[in-house]
């Protein structure tokens, strides 16, 4: 029982937190202090969560000890735990970056006093989002955590800052509203939002009915995650937020709309009719994504845009569906997580050195900061999928997956993500001659200042994680493995919230292949 | 399930009238936009709730004739979000006006490039502006001279903030690699008063009597 109430804490120790830190508001160092404790308790909470998963598979919190059908549930099984393991973590060396970038910067010009409470209440915007287990609440995890993005997108109200947030909150908004009208449909559809529940129901609905309420909710959730064609919003939005807001955004907002996805496809919506439509969202992705990065001469813009491509490998997995596309996509998502938020972190540190982002400006970096060049290069070359690192394990396993699946389409991603996989070398290589090699520009040469040893030290731990999880891969993709087959199963989930009985109820599963199979 | 036709009318009207608005340039109408939608939608969870009934209280009569409270309860939640997200919203587009002096939701930095490096090579048509949105002046100069009031008065020669912005194409000099070889790069962060460099090749002088005209306007 004391087990299943640690779910809470993810949501409600960084909203305590930020309370508090809003209270402390002229102690900025107790307020610092405060929110690096809040993000190490969380990771705390987190590791112990995911140990507790790997022993008895899913925990299950109904709050209030509600009915699950009527009151808040809170679920994790394996896969949001890992979730929530790598996002703790990731938050946790984001804040510790931006502590020193807050100090060394002029600190008029970035209101700090807000900037804590709104991180934190982004955190348990997204955890709320990784636990929930009705639809309703994850609309509301989402509201939290795209409401302080909003805040921390404006930090300072400059004109470069407002522009790009106005894209942003539009696209946000209106995604927010269809998943909302989603809900409502759903809603007047089954007569619940609780997810285990709904799993049961939406099999029972007719194909076109429940094609339509799929459709919606996809829709919703892909302009969350950035796939091709309603992506055009991120790389114009996310390359001014000050670089550790955006380390955030690049890791963690787009893979809460691939994680709510991952439910959709699997637990509500098990191998449904779309999986082509996926996979052809996924190419798309891939290769337009990419495209666009080749042709951007920002390094800011360059990384926005490898994001929106790298997507398409997440799309990939879940367009198979199968068993070991998957696991691989789990994996990928926990690889991708980190290396996004720590290629930002090392632009920041380029920008911090060298002024700019401008790839035009930069130059002579590897001599003139070679500590930064070698926290560019790694997280660089794994970004790429260069073996020996995490990039290179969760893109074969992708491959792997795809040549298993053998069938035309998935001939085709195979095809897309190795052209991509190259460009993404090429994009790299691209920055890297540009910013690292060639004379020292002048801007180069004016800025002179330290770089500070907190925001070095916060890179170097996120590429220790980034390393962690090669290292770890072996006893990682086992994890997702277990994860990849409990999820295409759903009966452990249901079986979870609502009992063995309801989920007797279930009518299909999806097999190994990922096709349709109908329970017995 | 018996559906009112009152409200899903009602909601439809909503909606409608909530994406008409959502998609005009000015963010304080797009957030109005967002309210209205936002309404319709919420209507839809009371149309999703059926049948009204008596409210439903814990032994006030027989749960059979009780409305269902869920949806209200969500309506409620989902209130509460879009009110603070449009104060949000309000306050993002007074932000905007004292900035630039309108709230207008400028293009894609991406589009304008694309374009105008393709106009620039192709030739064709007027080149385009280096700011990023019509300016109130412009649309009150274009709507004086439709009316045949003849040229307003040439305002202060003010660069829009949003043209010399930080990860805007003016930052961007442009990729000497590429295809455009042979072609001056624009300067970064020009003023509008000079918005050629010399030497950027064709149809220099009507370009120059255009910027006249361009300045003439705002």
């Amino acid at each position: 029982m004391s087990m299943e109430l640690l779910l809470a804490l993810p949501v409600m120790l960084p909203l305590g937190g930020a309370a508090v830190t809003l209270l402390l508001r002229h102690h900025v160092k107790v307020q610092l202090w405060l929110t690096i404790l809040t993000l190490v308790a969380i990771v705390a909470v987190a590791l112990i969560v995911g140990w507790h998963v790997t022993q008895e598979s899913v925990l299950v919190l109904q709050i209030g000890a509600w009915a699950p059908q009527t009151g808040i549930v809170l679920v994790a099984d394996r896969l949001t735990a890992l979730m929530l393991v790598v996002s703790s973590v990731v938050t946790l060396c984001v804040l510790v970056f931006s502590s020193a970038q807050a100090v060394s910067e002029n600190s008029e010009r970035t209101p700090v006093a807000i900037y804590h409470p709104t991180y934190l209440a982004l955190v348990a915007g997204v955890d709320m989002a990784f636990l929930a287990g009705d639809l309703f609440n994850l609309y509301v995890g989402f509201e939290v955590l795209l409401a302080s993005s909003y805040v921390l997108l404006t930090l300072g109200g400059s004109a470069s800052r407002i522009r790009a947030a106005t894209t942003y909150v539009i696209v946000s908004l209106l995604s927010s509203i269809i998943f909302l009208s989603g809900i409502a449909m759903v809603y007047a559809a089954t007569g619940t939002v609780n997810m285990a529940e709904l799993a049961v129901r939406l099999d029972g609905l007719e194909p076109g009915t429940r094609m339509v309420l799929e459709l919606i909710l996809l829709v919703a959730f892909a302009i969350k995650a950035a796939i091709f064609p309603l992506s055009a919003w991120l790389p114009d939005s996310y390359p001014t937020a000050p670089a550790p807001v955006t380390a955030v955004f690049a890791g963690l907002l787009t893979k809460v709309g691939i994680y709510a996805i991952l439910r959709l496809e699997t637990l509500l919506f098990p191998a449904s009719q779309i999986q082509n439509l996926l996979l052809a969202a996924a190419a798309l992705s891939l290769i337009i994504g990419i495209l666009g990065a080749v042709a951007q001469t920002d390094l800011k813009r360059v990384l926005s845009f490898t994001l929106v491509s790298h997507m398409g490998y997440m799309l990939f997995g879940i367009g198979m569906s199968t068993k070991v596309g998957m696991a691989a996509t789990i994996y990928y998502v926990a690889h991708h997580i980190t290396v996004q938020s720590t290629m930002f972190l090392a632009a920041g540190l380029v920008e911090h050195r060298g002024g700019t982002t401008n790839l035009a400006r930069l130059g002579g970096l590897a001599k003139v900061a070679p500590v930064i060049a070698v926290l560019f290069f790694i997280p660089a070359m794994n970004l790429a999928g260069i073996p020996p690192f995490s990039g290179f394990l969760g893109k074969v396993g992708l491959i792997n997956a795809g040549i298993q699946y053998d069938h035309p389409a998935g001939w085709m991603l195979i095809a897309a993500s190795v052209i991509t996989s190259l460009l993404t070398l090429y994009a790299i290589a691209k920055i890297w001659n540009r910013a690292f090699w060639q004379e020292p520009s002048e801007d180069v040469l004016e800025n002179v200042g330290p770089t500070p040893k907190v925001m070095t030290g916060a890179t170097t731990a996120l590429i220790g994680v980034t390393l962690l999880l090669t290292v770890l891969a072996g006893p990682l993709m086992e994890y997702t493995d277990a994860a990849a087959s409990s999820m295409l199963e759903r009966t452990p989930y249901v079986g979870a919230v609502l009992g063995d009985e309801a989920a007797n109820d279930l009518v299909y599963r999806i097999g190994e292949g990922g096709e349709r199979v109908v329970e017995p | 399930m018996p559906v009112s036709l009152t409200l899903l009318l009602t909601a439809g009207v909503l909606i409608a009238c909530g994406i008409y608005l959502m998609l005009e340039r000015t963010l304080s109408r797009i957030v109005l936009g967002f309210v209205m939608l936002g309404n319709g939608v919420n209507l839809l969870f009371i149309v999703a709730a059926g049948r009204p009934g008596i409210p439903p209280f814990e032994g006030s009569g027989d749960p059979e004739e009780m409305s269902d409270p869920l949806p209200f309860a969500m309506v409620l939640t989902a209130i509460v979000i879009s009110l603070g997200v449009t104060a949000f919203g309000m306050a993002l587009s007074y932000r905007a006006w004292q900035l630039f002096g309108h709230d207008e939701v400028p293009d894609d930095v991406e589009d304008r490039r694309v374009l105008r490096r393709s106009r620039r090579r192709t030739g064709e048509g007027e080149d385009l502006s280096w700011t990023q949105a019509l300016t109130e002046d412009a649309r009150r100069g274009a709507l004086r001279r439709s009316q045949g009031f003849g040229p307003p008065p040439a305002p202060e020669d003010h660069d829009d903030p949003l043209g010399s912005d930080l990860s805007g194409p003016e930052d961007v000099p442009w990729d000497h690699t590429e295809a455009d070889e042979g072609e001056t790069p624009p300067e970064p962060r020009r003023r509008s008063a000079a918005r050629r460099a010399p030497g950027t090749g064709k149809a220099t002088g009507s370009d120059a009597v255009h910027g006249e005209q361009d300045r003439g306007g705002r």
